[in-house]
């Protein structure tokens, strides 16, 4: 089986490099011969995807079979691992994950390659650069972590179990959702760096990669909060984010994929940021590179450093040699990317938009720099220190407030010019609506003045309120616009004002979307946890509930046996719930795992959602009785469903416009002006 | 947030810790009371003179119940600082990684059978116990030499490490600087001539224009 996975992988390395160097050619040598060169470069591109695909199937296969022959299978699963973990096995490990990630490329350039009809030279271009890309991760899989590699000495009986951490259904989903975002972001790259070595006419390569990169950033996003949920729901230490430095990686590539999807209007509608679109997305490609780089190349300790090995050198070479080839093309070639218009005013959502790409990269330089420093402490100090979470939290949050009123004011302001008197009509009602949010948190006694923690918590609440009272507005103004001129009822006008101009109301979708995960993080000043032992019968106070322990029981399966506590949760006198925190003991790898149990409480708050988060820490080795941590998170949930609607709102901008409804005008306009705010 | 909102909880300590050198001063207006009311006894006064008074004494006595009233606040507020060492265990605990590995927050390392952070938070508790002589810098330095100097979860603001803190700010302002730089070389740019003799609207015909399609999408 090892010997099939390991021709497939040799096999498509073989291909991938002919599609590389067969594309190169064909398109760097005008002639009758290289256009036949070029098609046999797409449809080895095509064959990549079929041999890395049964490579892939291959070592799922063997997890499936039990195959410790295989070392890779041996480390990362074990008889009893549940079969929807042995799938997982897939991507647990290094070799694994590479072999995934090369799958997922290879995937991506098979669907590109069968639609290179759009624009045969671009995408032969954008083809011959992810196979470049391709070559890199196949040099890898074949002699640098190598996912078939033979166990030395006797086979084994049985494997040494997938690591605990990753056996939630969550690690199902989370590195596909992660990866399927760092690899995606290859695609615009390699349609943007192929627009600029040919120096393609015009802006059609943004249209044809604009549904790509929505496609790869949501599912970046995805990524990112499902991991943020898997540290919530797993790690069991009441919080969902530690900046740690693979939690960083994740989030430096979102915030220039933002910065991109934003700043890519501009050049779509006005030709102006060309050079500065291009740098993002080349800095968005090379920043998810450098997410493998930190997890793998072990120069940065985290939580996530499941792995490592030497391979962190092949990617820091990758990257450099990426960088100077972008850098080359965006010097030699930059008389191409000149900006055509001019700014007309300040107070315009161009200059909204500079605004906010400044703060999203400030926010991913800060994620940057704080990530590295470390390094740079070692090289001038002699020694690291430690850069987490409390200089995180001082240094972006108030970047971040920043970018929460752009956000607000930014979908208000029209393109090349806004009236001031337009901005007061449109900003008055959220601004008054975001005012009394505040004011209410005052009145039921968050103190902003006491403590800054509190302070950032209201600066939050108010911006948020504003985004959402901001994108209500638009869409009731817009609706109320239709509804006058169709005779709809508003809900109706309003749908059809969302099919009209999906890109427009989908983004607004996304911005109410993050505010609301806005809402759900700045609860955290607010947090409370007791920790407590607990017999039978005892009890914990926690906010405006009441924990019972009932009792306690034990199980046992073949994969693991575990403890785990029965806890009755009262709230004003009256059972609302029972929650079971539990302890594994994983057979196959020997570690305990806690697994915490969430209770949000929709029932009884509605609007001010709780967490009950309680925590079976182990047993009191002196008294020998069961140890509970109980949390009670404010506001968390939110962050869930807000980016349920993220989601929905990229996907509403995936969807094409509908025709737009034909109303006779009062009044003849002449077309050239662009007016009022476009999306 | 965590941070700021302990150092703000220090800075009251420490006002609080200059509170009780006032304490002396309220001796003084007992004192003249005393003396004035001695005065009074021994030469009889005018009436103006005892209205005179009164109002002083008054005053006095306000004065007096005012010190009283703030060397009470004082004494809370030192008290409620000094018995508060829950709320400092949990701030310097925050303050601190866990030394095994984990990369997580002393505080927040819930490892199951984590062989440093219940050790760290015992001697956390240790030195808060030791007294209030035993001020949270020197607390956490002597975690880092315990330790080293990857303890602290945050770099100090002092040598290098303030580089740390600074640099995404001059990034910041220069980006800001960089915006402006962009924005006005935009707007000093000549207008692109279009093709084929078509001119621009500009200036107030250009809002006219505007105003126009604004009334016809946005009554």
């Amino acid at each position: 089986m090892s010997q099939i996975g390991s021709f497939a992988l040799m096999l498509a390395l073989g291909l991938s490099a002919y599609s590389f160097l067969a594309g190169l050619l064909a398109l760097f040598n005008r002639n009758a011969a290289s256009a036949r060169l070029g098609e046999t470069a797409r449809r080895a591109g095509i064959a990549t995807f079929a041999a890395v695909l049964l490579a892939a199937i291959v070592l799922v296969a063997a997890a499936f079979n039990d195959d410790f022959s295989i070392a890779y299978i041996f480390h990362h699963s074990n008889r009893d691992l549940p079969a929807a973990y042995k799938f997982a096995v897939l991507w647990s490990g290094q070799e694994g994950s590479l072999l995934f990630w090369s799958l997922l490329l290879a995937g991506y350039g098979f669907v590109l390659r069968l639609r290179y009809k759009t624009d045969q030279r671009l995408f032969a271009y954008a083809s011959m650069i992810i196979a470049a890309v391709q070559v890199f991760f196949l040099l890898i899989l074949n002699f640098a972590a190598h996912p078939f590699a033979v166990m030395q000495g006797g086979l084994p009986p049985d494997g040494t179990g997938l690591n605990p951490l990753l056996q939630y259904p969550e690690m199902v989903i989370h590195p596909p959702m992660l990866y399927l975002g760092y690899v995606g972001f290859t695609v615009p790259f390699a349609f943007a760096l192929g627009a600029l070595i040919m120096k393609y006419p015009g802006e059609k390569w943004i249209h044809i990669t604009r549904r790509w990169t929505m496609v790869t950033w949501c599912f970046l996003t995805i990524g990112v909060f499902l991991g943020a949920h898997w540290a919530y729901a797993v790690l069991g230490w009441g919080g969902y984010w530690g900046w740690d430095p693979v939690e960083n990686a994740s989030l430096m590539p979102w915030l220039t994929g933002t910065a991109f999807l934003h700043s890519v209007m501009m050049q779509e509608k006005r030709g102006m940021l060309k050079v500065w679109n291009m740098s993002l997305i080349f800095a968005t490609f090379l920043l998810s590179m450098l997410g493998t780089f930190l997890t793998r190349s072990g120069v940065i300790s985290s939580v996530h450093a499941f792995a490592q090995s030497a391979i962190g050198t092949w990617f820091l070479v990758f990257i450099a040699l990426t960088m100077a080839v972008c850098t080359y093309f965006l010097i030699a070639n930059r008389s191409h990317l000149k900006s055509e218009h001019k700014l007309e005013a300040l107070v315009s959502r161009e200059s909204s938009f500079l605004f906010n790409n400044l703060l999203l990269l400030t926010v991913c330089f800060t994620i940057l720099w704080g990530t590295f420093f470390p390094i740079l402490s070692q090289f001038v100090q002699g020694h690291k220190v430690t850069v987490g979470p409390p200089f995180f939290n001082r240094v972006a949050i108030p970047v971040a407030l920043l970018l929460l009123l752009l956000t607000a004011v930014g979908p208000l302001l029209a393109w090349r010019k806004t009236s001031i008197e337009s901005l007061k009509r449109n900003f008055l009602y959220p601004a008054v609506g975001a005012l009394a949010v505040g004011g209410m948190m005052i009145l039921f006694g968050v103190r902003p003045w006491e403590d800054p923690s509190y302070f950032y918590a209201t600066m939050a609440a108010v911006l948020s309120a504003l985004v959402i009272f901001t994108v209500i507005s638009e869409f009731l103004r817009g609706g109320r616009v239709i509804a006058g001129k169709t005779q709809r009822n508003l809900f109706s006008a309003m749908l059809q004002l969302c099919h009209r101009n999906t890109r427009r109301y989908g983004g607004y979708i996304v911005h109410f979307g993050v505010a609301l995960v806005v809402v759900g993080i700045l609860g955290t000043p607010f947090n409370k946890e007791v920790e407590k032992e607990m017999g039978f019968g005892d009890k914990i106070f926690i906010g405006p509930y009441t924990l019972v322990c009932q009792s306690y029981t034990q199980d046992d399966n073949p994969n693991y046996g575990n403890e785990w506590a029965i806890i009755s949760v009262f709230r004003g006198g009256k059972q609302i719930t029972t929650m079971y925190p539990e302890r594994r003991f994983y057979k196959a790898s020997q570690q305990p795992q806690t697994l915490p149990r969430i209770y949000p409480s929709f029932r009884e708050d509605l609007f001010l959602v709780n967490d009950v988060y309680l925590v079976y820490e182990g047993k009191n080795e002196t008294t020998g009785r069961p140890i509970i941590k109980a949390h009670l998170n404010p506001l968390v949930p939110w962050i869930w469903i807000g980016l349920i609607i993220m989601v929905f709102g990229t996907i509403v901008a995936l969807v094409p416009n509908a025709a737009a409804v034909q109303v006779a005008a009062t009044t003849p306009v002449r077309t050239p002006a662009h007016a009022g705010a476009g999306d | 947030m965590q941070e700021q909102g302990t150092e703000m909880k220090f800075k009251i300590l420490l006002s609080a810790d200059s509170i009780p050198s006032v304490g002396p001063g309220s001796v003084g207006p007992r004192s003249v009371e005393t003396a004035g009311v001695g005065t009074g006894a021994l030469a009889r006064p005018s009436r103006a003179q005892l209205g005179s008074y009164r109002r002083s004494l008054r005053l006095q006595i306000r004065s007096t119940r005012c010190l009283h009233a703030a060397v009470l606040a004082a004494a809370v507020i030192i008290l409620a600082g000094a018995g508060d060492d829950s709320a400092r265990f949990k701030d310097l605990g925050h303050r601190m990684m866990c030394v095994c590995g984990c990369n997580q927050i002393l505080l927040e390392c819930n490892h199951v059978g984590c062989t440093y952070s219940d050790k760290m938070r015992d001697e956390l508790q240790a030195s808060l116990d030791k007294g209030a002589n035993n001020n949270d810098d020197l607390i956490l330095q002597g975690f880092v030499q315990e330790y080293g100097p990857t303890v602290i979860a945050a770099p100090t603001t002092t040598g290098f490490n303030r580089v740390a803190w600074i640099m995404p700010f001059v990034a910041l302002a220069l980006g800001i600087a960089f915006v402006i730089f962009v924005v006005r070389s935009w707007k000093n740019r000549p207008t692109p001539a279009l093709a084929d003799g078509i001119v621009m609207p500009q200036g107030s015909e250009l809002d006219e224009f505007r105003r126009r399609a604004r009334k016809e999408t946005d009554q």
